[in-house]
């Protein structure tokens, strides 16, 4: 096997690749459409007068969603077309890096986006004189949900174009899938969170029009700590991508820059779903509760404290994989 | 490439170290989660009560806290002891 030219493997990869990132790209947003649809039928079966307005949440909202997963077909149409100038053992794992960032990447930000704007459907019907304002709040809401997306693109992207040839073969190909994998995982679950999180801001509004200020403000609040596991992810990604590594042909150093990647990967889906239930519940006694809204926020962001403590744990222990062991 | 047993050895441990840690943390952060969500819920019920469920929610997440704090511990044994 090692006597087959790089450039061969590097071809591989890149369809292997190009067809894993768009597959697991397109879970997510499949999903979050899904439900902004269900919960349009269901909107206007209540009251078909409106059906006008909820279409076009609906579409704004799915269209959202698509984001991600377009972010992911873009990456795969990349991985499926370009020609990689001086290929090495490295660009192929670049490649399965980029293409497993993207991939486990969009899956998060598909899903939560859809829920506020399932939501944004069922508050049109129930307020129909705030329409534009919950369409306002859930474009914000799914922006934010958005962002993991975004750090994955960014990390793909500084996989298939950086120039990694001047690092050693063993271990710099596990940190650049270990990369891959750090911000891909870790964006599943900031994604989500971020998408309960926006759904009870959209529904507050909806049930509470006059409390829309401190709702958003509320909601923006929770949603950026949903989104520093994600961070953490990121944060390692950049680590691991821009390391000096000592050439090495024993497996144990390679594997833990892999597992260094896998750790705050995984670790930060959890935190981060929790946190999204949190935000969700924080948000929505902050609208039909308003006068307890600081006592409210105190306890969210106290909660969501709390609950990041494994994913910093998870961050901890891929330190030390990198820099200790 | 001469890969040797005790070579082998070690890559698992850093592996299962990663995954232990990573895995592990999943089910606090999203139980915590849960528990902290329904705090803000009670509070938004019953603002009164703000100081017990405060202590209420803290005592309930250091327990489920529990776990990923054995994933840790295994993982540091991994990485460290064995």
């Amino acid at each position: 096997m090692m006597e087959w030219e790089p450039q061969i493997w590097v071809r591989a990869a890149a369809f292997f690749g190009g067809g894993l990132c768009i597959g697991l790209g397109a879970i997510g947003a499949a999903i979050g459409e899904g439900y902004t649809a269900s919960v349009a039928n269901e909107s206007m079966s209540r009251n078909p007068g409106l059906s006008n307005v909820v279409l076009k949440d609906m579409l704004v909202g799915q269209a959202v969603a698509e984001s991600a997963a377009i972010f992911a077909l873009v990456v795969a149409m990349i991985l499926l077309f370009s020609s990689f100038s001086n290929p090495g053992w490295l660009t192929a794992a670049a490649i399965m890096g980029a293409a497993l960032s993207m991939g486990f990447g969009a899956i998060g930000a598909g899903i939560g986006s859809g829920f506020p704007a399932g939501e944004a459907c069922r508050g049109a019907v129930r307020q129909p004189a705030v329409a534009n304002k919950l369409m306002t709040n859930m474009l914000i809401g799914a922006a934010v949900c958005q962002t993991p997306s975004i750090f994955a693109l960014v990390v793909s992207f500084i996989l298939l174009y950086t120039d990694f040839s001047s690092m050693p073969v063993w271990p710099a190909w596990a940190a650049l899938v270990g990369a891959g994998l750090a911000t891909g995982l870790a964006a599943i679950g900031s994604g989500l969170g971020g998408g309960t999180t926006a759904q009870a801001s959209v529904e507050g509004i909806a049930r509470r029009p006059e409390s829309a200020s401190s709702v958003t403000i509320v909601m923006l609040l929770g949603q950026a700590v949903v989104q520093s596991p994600a961070i953490f992810g990121l944060l390692i990604s950049f680590i691991l991508l821009f390391g000096t590594y000592q050439p090495s042909s024993e497996l144990a150093p390679a594997m833990a820059l892999l597992a260094a990647g896998l750790c705050v990967g995984f670790g930060a889906i959890g935190p981060a779903i929790g946190g999204g239930e949190v935000g969700r519940n924080g948000v929505r006694w902050v609208a039909r509760n308003p006068g307890a809204g600081q006592v409210i926020t105190r306890i969210m962001l106290v909660g969501m404290a709390v609950s990041q403590s494994t994913v910093i744990y998870a961050m901890v222990i891929s330190l030390v994989l990198i820099y200790v062991v | 490439m001469a890969i040797e047993g005790a070579d082998i050895i070690k890559a698992a441990a850093f592996l299962g170290a990663g995954i232990s840690m990573g895995l592990g943390a999943i089910g606090p952060g999203v139980g915590e989660g849960m528990v902290a969500a329904k705090a803000c819920e009670a509070i938004g019920k019953n603002p009164k009560e703000a100081g017990l469920l405060t202590r209420t929610m803290l005592v309930g997440q250091a327990v489920s806290e529990s776990t990923g704090i054995y994933s840790l511990v295994i993982a540091l044994l991994l990485l460290f002891v064995v």
